[in-house]
């Protein structure tokens, strides 16, 4: 066993309380912009099979170009990957984009909303927009990672998800391509976990096996 | 330990601040998505430092306050020729559709600041159309309608539509339509003299007028299930027969019943024609 997996593991031993979190956990969201792109990429395609949570990914993107990276992945990744329409149901397992234009919020009964109002630190979809609308929907039952950046959205998002109790995952600055959004949330309050490349996929698979294990 | 923050407005209370505005304005928010409103009335909150006890009272006591808090819970982000492919999608496959009637009548509901109504207007002008079409444009909002009639907008964000203007496929510039002036930008007299911006409810209002186009284009992802129906089935009974509807980007006809009644012109651009 590698050293980061003995790391990530020391999270879901016995007596852990990270471990309750983790069972408890009813979304991961994931943030990135620039530098970011190839590592959600990663991320998602190595997504273990019956992921117990929906996640949500919001990437900073342009309007004029049309991307296929959902359509890509979803052939790629044992979890169904698609672009967030209005109304969608989070189901677990699915992994649901922020289209480009629209910021992504989470309503009360677990269906998602787009949103065209102004864009937020530049960026629309903006993450801090998302981070914050889910953690009002689910407070500390969010899980919530945020990777390589050129700007500092996300940093505020993060640490609202932080102040509410949720499951905060940086990436280190180290191993960020570019790391103005991690270093701003770092900054800014205590993650729970910075973790390189390598670490972070084992953290998707230990959250994954803890929770399919309890349930 | 660290600070737990409590929320400055919860979900129940946007609750019964909904009842609260529905009992005392009319207006009835309960088909609105409530992480929106939660996100707007925060901001609210937040930049006028208010309590819950303090906004209630001021949408109580203070008139012009009502009117400020509707801009500030609907959102009122448009742009001349936003979504280019959408206007070339009008440009090609309704246009010629449209020139065969004698009046063309275009409501544009949800207007916000007119920007949108001015690009449809231009393209009817394009074509040849303007003389004989004359264009609604309607809203919740009092004061973005007065922007709207006004057709003054900042010269500055004229680059991004003039992007936009190209990229739709239209011919000549942007600025044909509109006079400069220090940083200003003002929609020429010209193009609005069959216009028409007025107070119009979605959730509350009926059928006004018949139309051979409708345009509501990011307004309804802003409203539940039961409302989007009652507003489509609103434009159904507004459109005249082969008359047509456009949506936003990411809003569409599948989920409801309606969508029987319409005929999809453009899949991508969310285009459709009432058939039914």
């Amino acid at each position: 066993m590698t050293e980061q997996k003995i790391f990530i593991r020391k999270l879901v031993e016995p007596g852990n309380l990270t471990k309750n979190r983790f069972k408890e956990a009813k979304v991961v969201v994931i943030g990135c912009s620039a530098g970011g792109f190839t590592l959600v990429f990663d991320i998602i395609s190595k997504l273990p099979k019956n992921f117990p949570l929906p996640v949500i990914v919001v990437i900073h993107r342009s309007r004029k170009h049309k991307s296929s990276i959902e359509e890509i992945l979803n052939t790629k990744s044992k979890a169904m990957v698609k672009v967030a329409s209005e109304k969608d149901q989070l189901k677990k397992g699915n992994v649901y984009f922020a289209p480009s234009d629209y910021h992504l919020l989470l309503e009360p009964d677990g269906s998602l909303t787009l949103d065209s109002s102004e864009p937020v630190m530049f960026s629309r979809p903006s993450i801090d927009v998302t981070f914050q609308s889910v953690a009002d929907v689910y407070n500390e039952q969010v899980i919530a990672i945020l990777l390589s950046g050129a700007n500092s959205d996300g940093a505020e998002g993060i640490c609202y998800i932080h102040q509410k109790n949720g499951f905060t995952v940086i990436q280190n600055p180290d191993s960020a391509e570019v790391r103005t959004m991690p270093e701003a949330a770092i900054n800014r309050c205590n993650a729970d976990l910075i973790l390189t490349n390598l670490e972070i996929f084992s953290f998707m698979e230990t959250l994954s096996a803890t929770i399919n294990l309890a349930s | 330990m660290k600070d737990t923050v409590t929320d400055v407005i919860s979900f129940e209370q946007i609750e019964e601040l909904i009842e609260w505005v529905n009992k005392i304005h009319g207006f009835d928010f309960s088909g609105y998505s409530r992480a929106s409103l939660k996100r707007r009335i925060t901001r609210i909150m937040q930049l006028q430092q208010l309590s819950m006890y303090e906004l209630k009272s001021l949408l109580v006591n203070n008139a012009a306050f009502f009117e400020e808090f509707l801009i500030e819970v609907t959102v009122n982000v448009t742009e001349m020729f936003r979504d280019p492919s959408f206007f070339r999608g009008v440009r090609e496959k309704v246009l010629p559709y449209l020139s065969s009637f004698q009046r063309i009548k275009v409501w544009n509901a949800g207007c916000s600041t007119g920007e949108e109504l001015y690009s449809f207007a231009i393209l009817l002008d394009q074509e040849n159309l303007y003389n004989r079409s004359f264009l609604y444009g309607t809203d919740i909002n009092r004061n973005v309608l007065n922007t709207a009639k006004k057709g003054i907008y900042n010269l500055k964000l004229m680059k991004q539509y003039s992007e936009n203007y190209m990229l739709s496929g239209a011919s000549g510039s942007l600025s044909d339509y509109y006079v400069a002036k220090y940083d200003a930008a003002t929609i020429v007299n010209n193009l609005r003299k069959n216009i028409l911006f007025s107070v119009h409810n979605l959730v509350s209002d009926g059928v006004f007028n018949e139309f051979q186009l409708i345009s509501c284009r990011n307004v309804m992802i802003y409203f539940d299930v039961e409302l989007q129906s009652k507003v489509i089935n609103l434009f159904y009974e507004s459109l005249c027969p082969l008359g047509f509807l456009c949506l936003g980007s990411k809003e569409s006809l599948r989920s409801t019943e309606l969508s029987k009644k319409f005929k999809v012109i453009d899949r991508a651009e969310n285009i459709y024609q009432k058939i039914g």
